[in-house]
């Protein structure tokens, strides 16, 4: 029985521990926002927080989160909008949307750690994250204009 | 034509009103207008592009709530938003009081195939019809109500007023009196003046924005249904290849593996059809994954395990140097050819690419009681449920297709063969299935874009002007899917920038070669004219470097004075994306335009560049839009490339969604960096060697253009595509740079194929380049 906490609340699971944070987010627990893209921890769709760190759910199994508290997109909203996810709004950054779970994740961590980064702060950090539209300008500006909000 | 909608009469209305209360509620249009032409479209193929009149969904509760139905397929482009906009505008809705309602697959929605770029081009006058229609019977029973002329009313935000009293009447309390009164005909409808619009030329953001902000937008991958299962699909590895035998007991040992169940292959011609192999049904999607890992499938691969993409492009190549098929000829190519003192001749070449949509296809499927419904990301609803139809052997009266949002498609999904999976699954289990492909599955098993080789050659005359233009393409056609063997490319494919070469050269001959498929060929955003545009605008810049021309200045004399060009006197064929050429003619005015203002915009021979830098120009039409793109870039000592800035002149007649359009021009610059940069699929032994982001790599964010500007040319022309014609120009736009920075041609994409080099001083040719 792995013991971990899901946006709050404390859950458990006796099914294989092998599973990838991933799937028992989607399959088990219905937390669609968080989404499957590359399997490898190659596209970074599948970003999520644990203990505040952003991590690729799909390369994380629910053994390597025992214990940890996972933040996923449908919590960042919980309390209104976060500041970046407003940044977004603003920068109308999404076009189909599939990977943005995962760019405003990552994105996140990236401002908690690095609250006034850098061009080339936001390229190594965000690099990880693919996204086939090419909304990535725009991404760019969200961020940096989050980051005046959190000035 | 009545005008009081029983919803419960149409289950797909149920979900867009929230509660039974609301089921009774008066729509004041109906919902079929002008039903003759919703008939016509009954019997139309999905297909079939030539359906410009579409039935419309628009209705209006007694609350003010309007409710406009979004019947294409949202995949990023806005097109869910930007067509209600249409419709609202000409309202005068209050667009924060519109609900859409997503269309599932049905003819009486008029054409639902979303690709080709013809969303609005197609739906803008049904959309503003529609509009029209619900304000004219609201302003009639206003007047009714008020006991005074219509023409004496008028209609502000979400309301009529009656000019003379200053009386109002809001939209949702004229609602019923409005349903009573006969629907207006076409000829009487009243359409607003462009200085009156609220949306349309301003846009709104997309409807869906939070949503996809928070994580509760609902894509195929997410659909999910009561006690539903998960599946995954072990393909063939080689097209046509066929299960020889497999382990059915190993993967039920599986944690969570329920079933394991085998999927004939298909029967050529191949379409839609699923490709055949074996599923696993699991309780979760990686169990179904994990027991793929355990059937130990042996195959017979059959003939296409001879394929091999190295040797075939020499074939390729061979072909292009040979004569072919004649699709358009203009004066006489051969006896210019004869008595020219001076030639240029290139070869191009364009791999295999994949569409790697960042959601890999997904699909849910519920058959039950000889009812099927699927939730899926198609762009093509219409042509799903008559191909489940067919291969179902199901009415089409008993599937219901719904749409949900696209994560990315870019043309992939508007072929369902994993939607049929999940159909043919949830039969053979009696359970809600969803069918999840891998992204292994998805690159190795896609409807690739075609691999394509060109020659191009032209007699050299005064000036460096050309006198004669040859120019020929070899490509595995997109036909190849509907018909087996077809191995030459349809007019449809050859317009696409190769046939409506737009220079002003009086002896023009466009060929195409014949070429076989060894892997599934479809279509990619912006499809042929990736190829045939890296071609022409590489070798219009080779023309102008050897005639020590200026390119910008080059390619406004090869575009020659504003003319509309008579293509169909040398192209009879040429079939222009389906439009008239009255409406939308080949205009080298709005060519030389978009020239005119990239280079402008660009600071083209104004700005100084460093050592390693250089600007590239190309000019496309393509979707009938009008595109041209200044590429810069940074060659690196070491040979690697950045790209700073991009500025891209387009003119798509009227946009309606402007921030919209810039989007999908920055998108089409990034998605343009990754089939230059370093897309290419390969495959030996007839088996794809790619897989997933590591050796198949798209741009990510420090390789894509770190800034591009778009400017859109102001325009009262018929609205033209926009979610497409940003990628022609980009690649060979990028190239063109890369040869003013280093002097290297770049003939064969993807670049990563070619080590640049940065000389100590710029190349002798770059450097007469101005721009370099």
């Amino acid at each position: 029985m792995v013991q971990l906490k899901v946006n709050g609340v404390q859950r458990s699971f006796d099914g294989n521990p092998d599973l990838p944070l991933l799937w028992y987010l989607r399959d088990v627990l219905g937390l669609t926002g968080t989404k499957f893209g590359c399997g490898m921890a190659l596209c970074g769709a599948c970003t999520v927080h644990q203990n505040g760190e952003a991590i690729r759910s799909c390369s994380t199994t629910v053994k390597d989160a025992e214990g940890s508290e996972i933040r996923t997109i449908e919590d960042l909203a919980a309390h209104g909008l976060s500041p970046i996810q407003g940044a977004w709004l603003d920068a109308n950054v999404p076009q189909c949307g599939y990977c943005q779970s995962g760019q405003i994740m990552q994105a996140a961590a990236l401002l908690a750690k690095t609250p006034k980064p850098t061009d080339k702060d936001i390229d190594s950090v965000m690099a990880g994250n693919i996204c086939r539209c090419g909304t990535y300008q725009r991404i760019r500006a969200a961020i940096k204009a989050a980051a005046g909000e959190h000035a | 034509m009545n005008s009081i909608t029983n919803v419960s009469r149409r289950g797909f209305l149920q979900g867009m009103l929230s509660g039974a209360a609301m089921v009774l509620c008066v729509r004041v249009v109906p919902d079929v207008l002008w039903p003759h032409e919703a008939l016509a479209a009954e019997g139309e193929t999905a297909v079939d592009r030539a359906v410009l009149h579409p039935a419309v969904y628009l209705g209006i509760d007694p609350d003010g709530t309007v409710h406009i139905v979004a019947h294409r397929s949202e995949m990023g482009t806005s097109s869910r938003t930007s067509l209600p906009l249409i419709a609202a505008d000409e309202l005068d809705a209050d667009w924060g009081r519109v609900k859409l309602e997503q269309a599932p697959g049905d003819a009486r929605f008029g054409n639902q195939d979303t690709d080709g770029s013809h969303s609005i081009r197609d739906f803008y006058q049904p959309m503003r019809e529609a509009g029209a229609t619900a304000r004219l019977m609201l302003i009639q029973a206003a007047a009714q109500q008020w006991n005074v002329p219509a023409s004496e009313c008028t209609t502000e935000l979400h309301a009529v007023v009656h000019n003379g009293s200053g009386k109002k009447a809001s939209y949702g309390d004229l609602a019923t009196a409005a349903a009573k009164l006969p629907v207006p005909k076409k000829e009487d409808l009243q359409f607003k003046p462009a200085s009156a619009w609220r949306y349309i030329g301003k846009g709104q953001p997309s409807y869906d924005l939070a949503d996809l902000c928070t994580g509760k937008a609902v894509f195929g991958m997410d659909a999910r249904a009561d006690g539903m299962l998960y599946a995954s699909v072990e393909h063939p590895p080689v097209l046509g290849g066929k299960v020889k035998s497999f382990d059915d007991k190993a993967p039920l040992e599986v944690w969570g593996v329920k079933q394991v169940v085998p999927i004939d292959p298909y029967k050529p011609p191949y379409v839609f059809q699923p490709l055949g192999g074996v599923a696993v049904i699991a309780d979760n999607t990686w169990s179904a994954f994990e027991g793929r890992k355990k059937l130990n499938v042996t195959w017979d691969d059959g003939a296409n395990a001879s394929f091999d993409s190295t040797e075939f492009k020499k074939e390729l190549q061979a072909t292009a140097r040979k004569p072919g098929k004649v699709h358009r000829n203009q004066g006489d190519v051969d006896a210019t050819f004869k008595t020219a003192p001076k030639f240029h001749e290139a070869d191009y070449y364009v791999p295999l690419l994949a569409h790697a949509s960042m959601e890999p296809p997904a699909a849910l499927a519920d058959f039950r009681d000889g009812q099927l419904n699927v939730w899926a990301p198609t762009q093509d609803p219409q042509n799903t449920r008559e191909t489940l139809s067919k291969l179902l052997e199901l009415p089409k009266e008993k599937i219901t297709v719904n749409v949900t949002l696209l994560g990315g498609a870019f043309g992939r999904k508007s072929k369902c063969d994993f939607i049929v999976e999940a159909a043919l699954l949830s039969r053979k289990s009696g359970k809600p299935v969803k069918v999840v492909w891998s992204r292994e599955d998805d690159i190795r098993f896609d409807f690739y874009h075609t691999v394509a080789a060109m020659y191009v050659k032209a007699a050299v005359g005064a000036k460096g002007m050309p006198t004669a233009w040859l120019q020929r393409s070899v490509f595995p056609p997109i036909g190849s899917t509907f018909t087996a063997g077809e191995t030459y490319g349809s007019a449809d494919e050859m317009q696409l920038g190769f046939t409506d070469l737009p220079y002003d050269v009086a002896n023009i001959r466009v060929e195409n070669g014949p070429a076989e498929a060894h892997v599934r060929i479809g279509w990619l955003r912006s499809v042929a004219n990736i190829y045939h545009a890296f071609a022409v605008q590489s070798f219009a810049d080779e023309l102008a470097h050897a005639a020590q021309r200026d390119p910008v200045d080059y390619q406004l004399a090869l575009l020659g004075e504003s003319r509309k060009i008579d293509i169909k006197k040398s192209a009879p064929d040429y079939p222009n994306y389906g439009g008239s050429l009255d409406d939308y003619p080949i205009d080298t005015a709005r060519l030389r335009r978009v020239v005119e203002i990239a280079a402008e915009k660009s600071g083209w021979g104004k700005r100084k560049l460093g050592h390693g830098s250089g600007l590239g120009i190309a000019v496309h039409r393509s979707f009938l839009t009008y595109v041209a793109t200044v590429v810069e870039v940074e060659v690196t000592p070491t040979g690697e490339v950045r790209i700073p800035r991009v500025d891209t002149a387009v003119d798509a007649g009227l946009v309606v969604n402007p921030e919209a359009t810039r989007a999908q021009f920055e998108g089409a610059a990034v998605f343009g960096t990754s089939l230059a940069r370093k897309g290419e699929i390969t495959a030996k032994k007839g088996v794809v060697e790619q897989s997933n982001f590591h050796n198949y790599p798209v741009a990510r964010i420090h390789e894509a253009p770190y800034q591009t500007n778009v400017y859109i040319v102001p325009s009262d022309a018929p609205p033209a595509g926009v979610g497409e014609p940003g990628v022609p120009p980009f690649a060979p736009a990028l190239c063109n740079a890369i040869f003013a920075a280093t002097g290297t041609r770049i003939r064969e994409l993807p670049l990563s194929r070619t080590k640049l080099k940065l000389a100590p001083s710029a190349h002798p040719q770059a450097k007469k380049n101005p721009s370099a």
